[in-house]
């Protein structure tokens, strides 16, 4: 296959993603006007929600207007689509203020552009997931191969105890656990709400993300381990491994070389989900560790009947697992001859 | 493998040491599990050298794969008790450590396997693979190596060699990608070749190819050659001589001709009873084995293929209780089978022969 | 449309996590070391005037917005002051202390006229923006045209909009109505007199002009929506940066000088306040040193309670009054409720003590209530109009049950009767105190179903909806309710004067309608008097509580943990029970 074959899939991709991104924001357009009418609210209803605490009929009206509340869900999301192609204008009360293309439009809540916060709050949870896929990919694996490489012996026993505890833990116990003991008591990491972007203090930033990257770590290495040490044991008794041995290759070698290749490609297919998802937000790691990330957004932003941050979030978590899934793609055709694009 | 302390004095293997090129002694490989032992061979003894050919016959489960892969020291020593001793142009084997027994594996012992599709790396080119093989066991560079890889393909009779030294696995037809597997196993020209049911997944039609490529690439090599097989056919088309395995033994060894026509055993009448004869009439049917293999686990008391030993009843009960011994009967041919020898000649000569 | 809402019934929302069966009895003491527990109730401990340091705070959501002019938080009230200076405030006081209003931004208190229609003010002068601009009473105008009158700006209270005489044609504030009058009701004779003109009388303004609404805001420098991250401070303390949901921090605002102002110490050289953190950990936090402020002031979370009551932590702890009351309403058109009698039996009949600790136990959860007005509300009297006795296994005992069989005897209900109890889904607490009282109700043979609606439409759609509650027989309601200030006018007309019932979205849930009980709201609220007023409100409670709609269940209160890096720690009511955050400094 050549590289315009390559070239031609992937753009072949990339018009698929943008034809689901399409239909990922309808269909959250649609749960967040259809759904409230076929229960019966009216407008007035859903909009007085976004007015604050003194909603008068005339702080509705207005409320109504300026976040088109007024208009049918089929115009308002004809006018979302707009903005992001040609931008939009928000009345900010004594200026009328302008969100250049693309623009994801403002905020119910805060009455701020969605995409300038998703680009403000991106490289928290990007820090944060990719250490800790890092963290997860390399010792998850290691421990998986080791585990099948001394299969039943105590390392396996106690590698595999422990995965099913980082795997049924959940994250806010061993988060809050963990700064209870690392940072309050022993003082050795900063605590919770501590994190710093990388471009301001990067020492700082590495030891705020070094508890959160563990413990959002831990729960994945356990699963990564468990998932690598059946994907070696399944290669092992492989003929090609056989032949490998019989070739007289070094074992390092046939470990390496040959069976942990072959057990490492479904593991990329489940990493590449796994980022995608971490990177449109760790809601429970960011939540237990204070982390200004896009699950922190996010949540508020559902609690809050936020749509336009919501869609904004969900479209860009859609993004990231849209992308990563084409390259784990393109990777395993890389990686596995027999697979071919297309 | 066994460990060290069952490894004879070195003074004792040096008495010991045998004028064949490759003998094995008694080898026993076991597996133990939690249902009780596998006894998968249970005490193999034969000789091979240079330029002969073995062929080990019998049904599946009888240990003749096992004994192969133990030769080559395969074995997981966590899960295998291997013993007895393997000898190899005049070195021990079994009390050997795994280092030294890799160091042979590739360069002095070389293996073909069943399947050639999965037998090779499905990520690798063929060419890398073979590379990989020489370069292991050769302090060679990379280019040194290529070409030696393209030459050997082409000695396979791979066609357009220095082309498809970089295709895939995947990409070869099944002739063709054994006769790669064969140029890996050949590339650093070994002394011992273990074929392991080296046609089974091919058409027939390529089958007699890679047949006649191996004895032609082993007349070149002057390997020796061990043709592991269910099939007697390619058995009598290139061996020397024959083992019959049965439960992890040998119940009869002899040179061809005197196997297919003289053969001492039952169950070596059963296999060939077995096997389809064009030269036969279409109307009479096969004589398969009744039965199925035995339980290496539970290994029948007495000799272990009574349970389906058609002449069981004439040794007077002492197949059901007494485990028969290999015993040479003729020069050069072997069997265990406690029925006396005459009425073993009469019953083939009567009973088998015209049959088949 | 008017409509009055309380500060606190949003912190009220976030208390409800609070839910410990509690160990340990509300009385004072403890070991250890520190002022002790209860300490910073009615005065004000570590006092200190050492300058420096950073004040860190923390709260687990965030603003609603931090801008003065569009802000509702009891809590962003209190912390608003930091940075700006509204005409009045409250005391910077412990306990009843703090209820009182001061000057700040203003001279005096306000000058009523024209009985108590006219409310004028003096400005001090030489009080300076930190861009050293002078502050003038048109900032001050400016700032109640935008917060009150504009579109964009909704999330504050809107009374000076109920109150100040509107112009002749609606007048639409100041980013639609670009006349340089703007509402005529507010007049500014010269740079530091503001005259404010109402409607009716009203005597409590003194305490509207204390809300931050009247903090100055520069009509060059406003931005509408996006004022929020561009302040202009007219306190001690500049803004230096607000980023929503991350963290928002404070610098002395070099312009703001001590001679200006006689009630703000100024002590922390810098205040940090992080936002969105989480809950437990900000806890932990505060107990370990790392943190000297949950800034919401509700409360420790669930799990902190019985750490906090330890020995070596209680000196650090007080347990005010939350400023709130937990009650159910009696609806008068719903029947059988329509007889006194039978609400009488009601009042006798439900068990207090098991609500209490369906919510938490006296200390997470509050006192048993048997008034209307809380005790942190200037006008509460103390008095119990239907004495219960309790059992020490449990349950109200037996003679006062008698009481209220006798009670639906008159009612002509000998046997009881049916009807239903609504509560917040989602508020659990809430639905187990509604658990309770079905269970107490059932010993007199009042049956009555447990109705759930979401918090978000429980006034809108459910039942602040007198349609909905008729045609559903919901005579029982489970509410909260606490004052935008703590006046018996400001915590109770919105509940019993029967002009605040409304089609929907109303709070007086009982519908009581009595002329009686109006008129001696708008008699009280004209009154220029304190004392009278105060004495009123307690009337008032006693007139209510005669009509027996509502059943008072209990007297909010909440643990609150005070750090000892924490100088001039004290209560104050004026923001319902937290920290005065006014003068709060640190050791270090």
């Amino acid at each position: 296959m050549g590289p315009f074959n390559v070239l031609a899939y992937i753009i072949r991709r990339l018009i698929g993603a943008v034809l689901m991104l399409l239909l990922v924001s309808l269909v959250t357009f649609g749960i967040f006007f259809w759904m409230p009418k076929l229960a019966g609210q009216t407008t007035d209803q859903i909009a007085a929600s976004y007015v604050g605490k003194a909603p008068t009929a005339e702080a509705i009206a207005a409320t109504k207007e300026r976040l088109h509340l007024d208009q049918p869900v089929v115009l308002q999301y004809g006018h979302y689509l707009k903005g992001i192609v040609a931008g939009q204008d928000f009345k900010a009360g004594p200026e009328v203020d302008h969100c250049p293309a693309p623009c994801l439009g403002y905020s119910f809540r805060t009455s701020q552009p969605v995409l300038p916060q998703l680009i403000d709050r991106a490289p928290a949870t990007l820090s944060l997931a990719a250490g800790a896929a890092l963290l997860w990919l390399v010792s998850g694996v290691t421990i998986g191969v080791l585990s099948a490489l001394r299969r039943g012996s105590f390392l396996d026993r106690a590698a595999m105890v422990i995965a099913l505890g980082g795997v049924s833990l959940p994250i806010y116990f061993t988060g809050l656990l963990s700064l209870a003991i690392f940072s309050y008591n022993l003082k050795i990491f900063p605590g919770g709400g501590s994190y710093r972007p990388f471009s301001e203090d990067p020492l700082h930033w590495f030891e705020s993300l070094v508890l959160p990257w563990v413990t959002l770590a831990f729960l994945y290495a356990a699963m990564y381990a468990r998932l690598t040490r059946a994907g070696m044991l399944e290669t092992l008794g492989e003929d090609y491994i056989r032949t490998a041995r019989a070739k007289g290759l070094p074992e390092k070698t046939v470990i390496t070389k040959h069976a942990l290749r072959s057990s490492l490609t479904p593991i990329l297919t489940v990493f590449g989900l796994d980022l995608g998802l971490l990177l449109g937000g760790a809601v429970l790691t960011e939540n237990t560790f204070s982390i200004p990330g896009l699950g922190q957004l996010a949540i508020a932003a559902i609690n809050g009947g936020d749509l336009p941050v919501v869609l904004g979030v969900t479209l860009l978590a859609a993004t990231f697992v849209v992308l990563l899934n084409l390259v784990v793609d393109v990777l395993y055709a890389a990686i596995d001859p027999r697979v071919r694009l297309g | 493998m066994t460990a060290s302390d069952e490894t004879a004095p070195a003074e004792f293997a040096e008495r010991a040491r045998p004028s064949a090129f490759l003998e094995v002694r008694d080898l026993k490989i076991h597996f133990p599990t939690d249902d009780g032992v596998v006894k998968s061979v249970d005490g193999l003894s034969f000789q091979l050298e240079r330029g002969r050919t073995l062929g080990i016959v019998g049904e599946s489960g009888s240990g003749k794969s096992v004994t192969s892969l133990g030769i080559l020291g395969l074995h997981n020593r966590q899960n295998a008790r291997v013993s007895g001793e393997i000898w190899l142009d005049g070195q021990e084997l079994v009390g050997s450590t795994p280092e030294q027994v890799r160091r042979l594996r590739g360069r002095q012992m070389a293996m073909i396997f069943q399947d050639p599709l999965s037998s090779m790396h499905p990520f690798y080119t063929v060419g890398k693979q073979i590379i990989e093989a020489y370069r292991v066991h050769n302090d060679v560079s990379k280019a040194v190596a290529r070409k030696h890889a393209i030459d050997m393909l082409g000695r396979v009779g791979i066609p357009k060699p220095d082309q498809r030294v970089d295709d895939y696995p995947h990409q070869f037809s099944g002739g063709m990608r054994q006769r790669a597997m064969i140029a890996m196993a050949l590339s650093c020209d070994p002394e011992l070749l273990i074929a392991d049911e080296p046609t089974t997944a091919l058409d027939v039609t390529v089958q007699a190819q890679i047949l006649d490529l191996i004895r032609d690439l082993q007349e070149e090599f002057n390997s020796a050659v061990i043709m592991i097989t269910h099939d007697l056919g390619v058995v009598a088309e290139l061996s020397d001589d024959i083992l019959v395995m049965y439960a992890g033994r040998c119940v009869e060894y002899a040179a061809v001709e005197d196997a297919f026509h003289r053969p001492l055993h039952p169950y070596t009448w059963g296999l060939l009873g077995s096997m389809p004869r064009l030269d036969r009439e279409r109307s009479e049917r096969l004589m398969p084995i009744k039965g199925s293999p035995p339980s290496l686990i539970n290994v029948p008391d007495g000799c272990p293929f009574h349970p389906r030993c058609p002449y069981g009843e004439l040794t007077g009960g002492k197949a059901d209780t007494e485990r028969p011994e290999l015993r040479e009967l003729e020069p050069g041919h072997k069997a265990a089978c406690h029925l006396p020898l005459e009425q073993r000649r009469e019953i083939w000569n009567a009973e088998i022969a015209p049959k088949l | 449309m008017n409509k009055i809402r309380p500060l606190a019934v949003l912190a009220a929302g976030v208390v409800v996590s609070a839910g410990l069966a509690a160990c340990g009895g509300g009385d004072d003491g403890g070991s250890g070391s520190g002022p002790g527990y209860n300490s910073a109730i009615d005065k004000i401990v570590n006092t200190s005037d050492k300058k420096g340091g950073t004040l860190r705070l923390a709260d687990s959501d965030d603003f609603d917005s931090p801008d003065p002019g569009n802000t509702y938080y009891a809590w962003s009230q209190n912390f608003a002051r930091l940075y700006g200076r509204g005409l009045t405030t409250f005391k910077p006081a412990a306990g009843k202390d703090s209820l009182q209003v001061v000057p700040d931004l203003a001279t005096g208190l306000g000058t009523p006229s024209d009985g108590g229609k006219t409310w004028t003010y003096k400005l001090r002068t030489g009080v300076q923006y930190d861009d050293g601009t002078t502050v003038t009473s048109k900032d001050v105008k400016y700032a109640v045209e935008r917060s009150n009158f504009s579109d964009e700006l909704q999330l504050g209270p809107k009374y000076f909009k109920q109150y100040l005489i509107d112009n002749p044609t609606p007048y639409k504030g100041p980013y639609k109505d670009k006349s340089p009058e703007g509402l005529k009701s507010i007049e500014t004779p010269d740079d530091n007199t503001i005259v404010f003109k109402l409607k009716q009388a009203f005597s409590e303004f003194d305490y509207l002009v204390g809300m931050s609404q009247t903090i100055p805001v520069p009509q060059a420098k406003d931005t509408g929506l996006k004022y929020e991250s561009a302040i202009v401070s007219s306190g001690p303390y500049k803004v230096d940066s607000y980023q929503r949901g991350k963290v928002m921090t404070l610098s002395r605002n070099t312009h703001w000088r001590q001679d200006t102002d006689p009630i703000r110490k100024a002590l922390p050289d810098k205040i940090e306040l992080q936002l969105k953190q989480n809950a437990d950990d900000i806890d932990n936090r505060l107990l370990s040193g790392a943190l000297d402020m949950d800034v919401t002031g509700v409360g420790v979370q669930a799990g902190t309670q019985a750490k906090v009551l330890n020995a070596d932590q209680k000196p650090y702890v007080d347990n005010p009054y939350q400023g709130f009351l937990r009650f159910m309403s009696l609806n008068v058109n719903v029947k059988p409720l329509d007889n006194v009698h039978c609400r009488t039996a009601v009042q006798y009949a439900t068990d207090k003590v098991a609500a209490q600790s369906a919510y938490g136990g006296p200390l997470a959860g509050g006192d048993v209530a048997t008034t209307v007005l809380p005790p942190s509300v200037d006008g509460y009297r103390k008095f119990d109009l239907y004495p219960q006795k309790y059992q020490s296994a449990g349950g109200v005992d037996q003679a006062t049950l008698d009481k209220a069989k006798q009670e639906l005897a008159a009612c002509g209900k000998p046997q009881g009767f049916t009807t239903k109890i609504s509560a917040r889904s989602d508020r659990p607490k809430e639905v187990a105190m509604a658990q309770a009282i079905q269970q107490g109700l059932a010993k007199v043979g009042i049956k009555v179903d447990i109705v759930q609606f979401p918090a978000g439409d429980y006034f809108n759609k459910y039942v602040g909806a007198p349609k909905y509650v008729h045609d559903h027989g919901i005579g029982m309601m489970l509410m909260a309710w606490a004052a935008d200030w703590p006046t018996g006018y400001g915590f109770l007309s919105q509940i019993t004067d029967g002009r605040a019932i409304k089609p929907s979205g109303g709070n007086n849930l009982a519908e009581l309608n009595e002329k009686s009980i109006n008129d001696a709201f708008d008699a009280a609220i004209s009154n220029t008097d304190k004392a009278a007023r105060t004495k009123a409100y307690g009337d008032i409670d006693e007139a209510i509580m005669k009509q027996a709609v509502e059943v008072p269940l209990i007297y909010a209160k909440a643990l609150l943990y005070r750090p000892k890096n924490v100088t001039n720690a004290g209560i104050t009511l004026g923001y319902g029970g937290m920290y005065d955050y006014l003068n709060m400094g640190v050791t270090k």
